[in-house]
Order: structure tokens, then sequence, then C-alpha cells
């Protein structure tokens, strides 16, 4: 490497260098007390890391703003909590038409009832059934007793279940394979304990049934299970990816400096780092669930470059004949300006996760934005004094050949390079316009959770399990009985059947047409909406009367009698995209057909297929401020327009081509591909800014753009390399989380990086020799 | 007093030897278990011999979001030697069910009898199912709730006594010896003096506090029954409430058992 310029000779031209060698040398004389004072302060800190919370409540994935969120309160409130678990009973043979399999589903009713915080257990044994007798009105739970049941009893009920509306593909799929239980609960405000106790009690409950009845299979889902495996999944990660990300690092650390006492030294600061990043989460009350969980992993993958560039420059100081103390100040010297503009950077980017609509985001942008800049102080402070104390020896590092090789042949196709890599960018970002933002809460995680396997069960063989809701206010009190309003009402639930997305409508028009026959003496004929209001009031009233505890029409009408509520099952698989559009088309139709009842859809499922687009739109205008501070703040830096609108190259393409992978590959992208951007974006500055400020202070010193190239990738070619490869598999290790929302981001950020790498060696360097021409 | 617990063990012997296969059962309550009976007995018979009597009900039903409906009622109760009450209620608002009424036949034995009149249709249905303890009309309040149930229909255990307000109450549970009941347990409050209920907290069938109900507004009526004015129902689970107020007493009118029947309920609009 004799023809690369010995590059440190050009550090001292650096802001601040006497002083920070004046500093560097008053630190050195103290080390131990310098880490009596960080430790101290560590210690402090981290001590809040006790009070760190975990909920498992999905609801903190929305803004308490949210407009969608508070429709979907408002529904709660006006009818009733729907927090629900569905239980689906399969026998393995035959349908559930059998004394057994009801008999099995009449006790998980029972069962239902004594799990914590049910208020309300819908199945097919307890549903309802009304028929008439002569001048009586028997309503009576479809089954009762399966087990003294006759084949004739059995047959009826097959009859009655496959053939009612308000059954069928709810309650029993529709070809009789599988039936249902579906409990309701009221959560209290707070549903962390309640979510783990009504779980663990309902898992309890199936594995016992499951034992006694070895040829029926139970499966559960519902939001509640979701709840749980949300749970799940923020203590999978906290506990188990931390520590293989923790281990992952130490390994490539090693690699790296090739010297077990300075890897002590960037784990001793990793360690500093993370537990004052934690103890300050705890401190300010921070409480965790999936989305944020990767906090500690973020933290410590982006926290360990700043260690590795001062132990690296360090070692390189102690192989060229430095004495300890002279290699510690010459690698801080050379050090400090970059890497506190790269944490300055990164935390800027970070803290633009204010913008999210999704507060979990928030929180984890301002906890790894704190953490970057705990590991700059470290690295600033704990770091030298430890260097100091470990009896470090410099070795001669073999420089790597194949970065000299790189250069040349950058240097000797530059041409090729600018056009093919164009080509190839422009490639990838065309895809970046397939990917469809959504987010479904019946995939947000992945087989190795049963929720997940038992959900895909129950929306393979009985129902979807997302649905629209629609509160259809008639907008006078007890107008819900108005022939016209029945009417309309109906023909909204008929349109609603026959659109392709939707598996199950449940609607009030069909009690009252199933009451209109019973009081004519069962004649199908007469299955259709009474012609007349005060015949249909009353003779819901009576159907009120005869309802029993826990199934009455509290959670479809409210009080004063003026709205129902009207559910739309989706089928499985739809977008976030599908979603909201079927609610335009239904928006369209109640315009047009009933233009009174006309209200947005809303609901679980309703507010999370706003939840990324929402994201997107806020943190679009966050990302493009970010993007554009740091762009103004690497202007500055480089003193040179040339270099910073250069660096806007490497900086944004990046991004843009693993959005078009994913595009390409995937195709569906949920709330990680909103917040992607600006979190690779604060690290993939990092490599632009070690590669161009090297590149200046070679280029200033009278090199040619060619030999600054050679120079710079020699210098900070290692570095580079090896800072990335922490990084990626840092967030490959995240994105084997079961959460889609870390494994998505695990990966679009692992690719981006790489493409970041890819681009700051194959297109950056010839981009420069093109463009930057100028005689120095 | 002293005459009041002879009489209240009279009547226990009674209805020890009127319930089959309970004799057994009623020698093994426990001082508690006996001493809840009694006051249950008591109270009822003080309220023995009211002959029957009309009031109006007005109902206000509330949903969490504060959300609020009217329901206005009559309501004629009568005595009936030997059997539980017979009931018959008017509705009188919301409008579309004006003129419906509704009769019951307790029993102490057996299931309710239930009838509806349907005004629209100029027809009575018999209601089946035997239900008791379900939402009457769309409210917090099931049927069983509004009246003074049966004594037989539960078992009963004394827990205390204990100031409430300037008065002493007696708590006892009682539990609902049918299984088709939506409560596991009821705890009632009532004053020694008059064995007047100021608080029930109804239990659900997994046990978790599902509503309660405060009482006020007593006013003593013919020198003897004391009727309450307003009767407050909260459910705990679903922030809903309900208040009943009951006014215009009139005890011991113009009644006769024809009005208790199906062709009373066809006039009784």
């Amino acid at each position: 490497m004799t023809d690369s310029p010995p590059a440190n000779e050009h550090g001292t031209g650096e802001p601040g260098s006497a002083a920070l060698v004046r500093y560097t040398e008053a630190l050195l004389a103290r080390p131990w007390l310098v880490v009596a004072v960080t430790a101290l302060s560590m210690l402090i800190l981290s001590a809040g890391a006790v009070s760190i919370g975990v909920t498992n409540d999905h609801r903190v994935l929305f803004d308490e703003r949210n407009p969608q969120l508070l429709a979907y309160q408002a529904l709660e409130a006006t009818y009733t909590e729907s927090d629900t678990a569905l239980i689906a009973v399969a026998p393995d043979e035959g349908s559930v038409f059998s004394q057994e399999a009801l008999g099995l589903i009449e006790a998980l009713t029972e069962s239902g009832w004594q799990t914590p915080h049910s208020i309300r257990v819908d199945s097919l044994t307890n549903y309802n059934h009304s028929e008439s007798s002569g001048d009586d009105l028997i309503v009576g739970p479809l089954v009762e007793d399966a087990q003294a049941l006759d084949d004739d009893g059995v047959a009826r009920i097959e009859e009655i279940a496959l053939n009612t509306p308000e059954t069928v593909g709810r309650l029993v799929s529709a070809d009789g394979r599988v039936g249902a239980v579906v409990i309701t609960f009221a959560l209290p405000e707070n549903p962390d304990a309640a979510v783990i106790e009504t779980t663990d009690h309902l898992h309890g409950v199936l594995d016992d049934y499951r034992s006694a009845y070895p040829q029926i299979s139970l499966h559960v889902t519902g939001d509640v299970l979701m709840n749980r495996a949300f749970a799940d999944a923020t203590r999978d990660d906290l506990e188990k990816l931390t520590p293989i990300v923790f281990a992952v690092i130490v390994l490539v650390t090693i690699a790296i400096l090739r010297s077990l006492l300075a890897t002590v030294a960037v784990v001793v600061t990793l360690i500093f780092t993370i537990n004052t990043t934690m103890g300050f989460a705890g401190w300010v009350g921070t409480v965790f669930n999936p989305v944020n969980a990767g906090v500690p992993l973020i933290v410590l993958t982006i926290a360990v470059a700043d260690s590795i560039h001062i132990v690296s420059g360090t070692m390189t100081g102690l192989a060229r004949g430095l004495t300890r103390h002279e290699a510690i100040i010459r690698s801080i010297r050379d050090n400090a300006y970059p890497v506190l503009l790269t944490s300055i950077t990164t935390s800027l980017a970070f803290l633009t996760l204010n913008a999210s609509e999704a507060p979990p985001f928030r929180v984890l942008g301002n906890l790894v934005a704190f953490g970057v800049l705990c590991a700059f102080v470290f690295s600033m402070t704990l770091l030298p004094a430890v260097l100091a104390l470990l009896p470090l020896r410099g070795r001669e590092r073999a420089d790597w050949r194949f970065l000299a090789r790189l250069a040349n042949f950058v240097i000797a196709r530059r041409v090729t390079l600018v056009w093919t890599m164009s080509l190839l960018t422009v490639v990838l970002i065309a895809g970046a316009w397939r990917p469809d933002f959504t987010d479904n809460w019946t995939t947000y995680f992945d087989d190795r959770y049963e929720f997940r396997r038992d959900t895909d069960f129950v929306v393979e063989n009985l129902t979807g399990l997302e649905s629209w809701e629609y509160s259809l206010d008639s907008g006078v009190e007890g107008g819900i009985t108005d022939p016209e309003y029945l009417r309309a009402v109906d023909g909204f639930a008929g349109w609603l059947r026959e659109q392709p997305e939707v598996s199950h409508v449940q609607a009030f028009p069909d009690i009252m047409k199933r009451l209109n026959k019973n009081m004519h003496g069962d004649d199908p004929a007469y299955y259709r909406l009474p012609d007349d209001g005060e015949l249909a009031a009353q003779y819901l009233l009576l159907y009120e009367l005869s309802l029993p505890f826990g199934n009455d029409l509290n959670d479809r009408l409210d009080v004063a009698k003026s709205s129902t509520r009207l559910t739309a099952m989706a089928r499985g698989g739809l977008t976030a995209s599908q979603q909201r559009d079927f609610d335009v088309r239904a928006q369209d139709w109640l315009q047009a057909n009933a233009p009174d009842l006309a209200s947005p859809a809303t609901g679980f499922t309703i507010t999370f297929a706003h939840l990324s687009q929402r994201n997107i739109e806020s943190m679009l205008q966050a990302t493009i401020l970010a993007m554009g501070g740091i762009s103004i703040i690497l202007l500055l830096v480089l003193k040179s327009w040339r270099l910073g609108l250069i660096s806007l190259v490497p900086n944004y393409i990046p991004a843009a081509m693993s959005f078009g992978v994913w595009g390409y590959l995937v195709g569906q992208v949920g709330l990680a591909g909103s917040v992607m951007t600006a979190v690779a974006f604060g690290i993939v500055v990092d490599d632009t800014t070690h590669f161009l400020t090297k590149y200046r202070r070679v280029r200033n010193a009278g090199h040619s753009s060619a030999d600054a190239v050679r120079a710079t990738f020699a210098e900070t070619g290692r570095a580079l390399w090896t800072t990335t490869a922490i990084l990626v598999a840092g967030f490959l290790v995240f994105a084997s989380s079961g959460f889609e929302v870390s494994w998505t981001l695990g990966v679009l950020v692992a690719i981006t990086l790489a493409l970041a790498l890819v681009a700051d060696f194959l297109l950056l360097p010839p981009l420069l020799m093109a463009l930057d021409r100028r005689k120095t | 007093m002293t005459l009041a617990l002879l009489r209240g063990a009279i009547a226990a012997a009674i209805v020890a030897a009127a319930i089959p296969g309970s004799d057994a059962a009623a020698q093994e309550l426990t001082a508690a278990e006996q001493k809840g009976l009694d006051i249950a007995l008591e109270a009822r018979e003080r309220r023995l011999g009211f002959g029957n009597f009309t009031a109006r009900q007005n109902m206000l039903l509330r949903n969490k979001r504060g959300q609020e409906s009217q329901r206005e009622l009559r309501v004629k109760v009568m005595e009936v030697d030997g059997d539980g009450d017979m009931s018959l209620f008017v509705f009188d608002e919301p409008r579309d069910v004006q003129g419906t009424a509704f009769l019951i036949h307790a029993h102490k034995d057996k299931g309710d009898d239930q009838w509806l009149y349907l005004p629209a249709l100029k027809r009575v249905k018999r209601i089946s199912s035997g239900n008791r303890s379900g939402s009457f009309m769309g409210s917090e309040f099931a049927y069983e709730d509004m009246t003074p149930p049966e004594v037989e229909k539960f078992t009963y255990r004394h827990l205390r006594d204990e100031p409430c307000g300037e008065l002493t109450c007696t708590v006892v549970e009682r539990n609902p010896t049918d299984e088709r009941s939506g409560y596991s347990r009821q705890t009632v409050w009532r004053d020694t003096e008059e064995l007047r209920i100021w608080k029930v907290e109804y239990f659900d069938r997994k046990n978790a506090h599902l509503k309660t109900l405060n009482l006020d507004g007593y006013e003593r009526h013919l020198d003897r029954f004391w009727q309450a004015g307003q009767m407050d129902m909260v459910n705990h689970l679903t922030g809903k409430s309900t208040t009943l107020t009951w006014t215009d007493y009139v005890f011991q009118g113009e009644l006769d058992a024809g009005d208790f029947t199906q062709a009373g309920l066809r006039r009784a609009r």
C-alpha cells in the first residue's frame, strides 16, 4: 500500500484537535477515576431497569387520538365490548353433529361462562332457537343435554343449524365439520394481567378436553389470544434475541480485532451503554411491547460501531509502534469528530420516529437515539480509560489485499460501474411501487406461535376473523323496528352477502324475519320482514323477554333501540387496501340506497387496516424533513456543495432499492415498512460520512480523486465492511423474531445496509471520480 | 323480635315440610344457614297480607357513553295464597309497544308461567323459556331482580351484621337452587329494624361481581308495607346502568284474580 498517502497525517486539521489531545491526556492520567465515575453513573441510571413494564394490549399500537380507534371505542361503548376468543371444535372424522361433538361444545360453552372476565358466550349449542307451537313461542338453546339425544334429535339440530343464516358460517361451518364457541370478554382498562389469566385458563381447559376427546381437535383464536401472543413475542424478543445479538457482536468483534483484550474493551463499553439505556427506559416509565422490544438489539448493534472505530484506530497505532497512550490519543483525535457526527445524524434519524402514528415507534426512536448518544459518551470516556488499563499489544495486521484490488477495479471500471449500478438502481427502485401496505393481525405472528396455527385453521375451515362493523343509526328512538329501516338494513346485508370479500353477515333484520315466521306457525313463506312497525317492536319485546341471561341482544342493539350493529366477516387473506376499498364500496352503496344509514366501517380490523397508511403519511413528512436536515449537516461538515450533493445518492438510494427488492420478493409490507427508511437512513448516513470525510481529507491534501478513493478504501474500508457486517448480522437476528413487524424491519434494514455498502464502494467512488474534478 | 323469630321458625318448619326431600337438608342447616333462612322467612312474613297493589315504573337506561333511554310501565301485583304472586306489566313507553302486556304467575315449586299480549297482533303468546335472569326490556334488571323472589328458590347463609348508614344491616348470602340461573350467588343487605333491602350484589356463574343494586326512597304503605321508590342497578362488567323509579303506589285497590288471566291480559291496556 505504498501508493496510498498516510491518511492519519492529515488528521491534525480537524477542529479542536489540540483540545481533544489535552482532554484525552487528562483522561488517561487517571483511568481508574474515569472508570469509577462512569460506573457510578451507569449503576444509578440502570437501577431504573427494574420498573420496565411489558404490555400485551394491542391498543398501544394506536395513538389515543387515532380516529379509527375512537370510532371503535364508541362502538364498544354503545353496544358491548368486543374482545373475543373463538374456540373451534373439529372432529377428525365426520361432522360436529354427533352426541359426542355436540356434548363437547355444550361443555365448552359452560367453560366459557367459567372463563375469567367473560360476559357472553355464543355457541352452536346455546344459540337461541325459536319456534312456535300453537300460541306458544318457544325460545331455547339449540342443544340441551347432547348426550341424551337420539339420531333424529341430532338430525333435527343439523337441519336447523345448517339452514339458519345466524349460525351457518359463524357458529358452524357450511359443511358441518367445524363448530364454534365464541366467548366475549369485558377486560379491565389495563388488560395485561387479565389477558394472561384468561388465556392461561382457556389453554388449561382446552388441554383437559383434548385429552378427554383425543379424536376431536380444538383450536382457539381471537383478539384476546392475539394479545397473549403479543406478550409472548415481546418476551421472546427481549429474552431470547438480545443474548443472541450480543453473542454475534462479540464473535464478530473478536474476528475483526483479532484480540480478546480489545474485544473486552468493546464489550464493557457495550454493557455500559445497554444498561444505561434500559435503565433510562425504566426511569421514564417505558412499557415494552413487540414493536419496541427490539430497542436493546438495535442499540447494541448500532452502538458497537463507535467503539470498533476507536479500538481499531488504537490497534493500528500500536502496530505502528506507538505507545499505548499515544495510540489511544491519536485514535481519539482522529475518530472523535466522525463518531460524534455519525452519532448525531443517527440520533436525529431515530428521533423522527416521534412523528409515527404508532406510539411504540416513538418510544423506540427516543430510546435508540438516547442509546446512540450514550454509546458516544462512553466511547469518549470509559473506552479510552479501559484501553489504557489493558495490556494491549499491537500486532502487525496484514492489510486487506482485497480492498486494494477492489479500489483498482473500481477506478479502472468507473464508467461501466456508473452505468451498471444506475441500471440496477432503476430496476430495483421500479419494484418499490409494488409493495402493498397492509397490517393484518391474523398474520402478525408466524407459525412458531400456536395462535397463528389456530388462526389459520379457523380462517380456512370455519370463518374469517376480520370484520367490518357497522353501527346503523335510524336517527329515531325505537327506530330500529321501523319497516323502512329494517328493509334498508336488510338490503345492505343482502348486498354484503353478494360480495366476494364477505364470508358471513350478522344483521338484525334476520332476527325479525325469523320471529315473523315463528309468529305465523313457522310457515317458511313468512320468513320476511314484518310490514308493521308496531308489530315488529312487539315481536322484539316478546323475543327479548324470552332470552336467557347472557344471550340478550344488548351487543347488537343500543339502549334507545335507535341503532343496530351489523357485522360483516371478511374472508381470509385480504390486504389492508382491499379492506379499505371494500368499505369505500360499501359506503357508495349506502349513499346510493340508504344515505341516512351511511357511516364508515369500524372495528378491530378496520383500525388495523388504516394503521400503516396513517403511519406512512405521518412518517413521510418527518423522514423527508430529517433527510433534509441531515444532508445539510453533511454539507456543512464536508464544506462542499458538490460532495454534499453526491452524498445524497448513497444515502437515499439503498432504502428505495430495498423496498424494490421487497416488492419483487414479498409484495406486502406493514408497519415496519413505514418506519424502515428513518431507521436505515440514520445508519446508512454513517458509512457515507466516514467515507466522505476521509476522502475529502486526502483530496484537500492535494491528491487526485482516484488517489483519494484508493486511500479511503485502505483507510476506512475495513471499518465500513466490519461495522456493516455487525449491523447486518444484528438486524438479521432481529429478523428471526416471530413478530411480523420485527422481522420485516430486520430484513428490510439488513438489505438496506448491505445495499448501502455496495453503493458506497461501487457507486459512490465512480461518481466522485466523474463529478469531483476540481483541481486542488 | 322474639315473636317474629318464633313466627319465622314456624314458617321454616312449614317450608321444610312443603319441599319434598328437603327434610334431611333442613336438619343439616348450620347456624349461619338457619339464620339466613330465618331472615328471608321473616321478611316474607312481613310482606304477607298486602293483597294487591298497583304502581307505575319508570326505567332509565344508560350505556357507557351516557346515552339514555326511558321505559314506562304500569304494574299490578296480586298475592296468591300458598303460591307465588301474580304480576301484570302494561307497557306505555316506548310508543311502539304501548298496550303490550306481560303476565307472570310465579310459582314456588316450578317454573313461572309467562304470557305476553301483543296488541298489534291481537294475540296472547305464551313464553316458554322459564327464564328469569335475562335482561328485562334491554335494561340491567332481570325480571327476578325487580320483585321479591320466592324464598324457596334460594339457599341462605347469614354472613355478618354491620352498620349501613344510620342503620344496622344484616348481610345474607343467597344461592339460587335453579341451575339455569345466571347468578351463582347474591349478597343482600337488610336493615335489622324493618328488614328492608338496601343493597344487593350479584355474582355471575364464575363468581365475578356482575351487578350491584342500591335501593332508596322507602315509603311505608298501609302502615305496614315498605316499598322502595328508587332502584339503581349498575353492571360492573359492561358499564351500563338502569334506574328504576316506582311511583303512584296504591295498595289493596279494586283488583280481582280475573285481571290476571289470559283474558284479563287482553283487556289490560
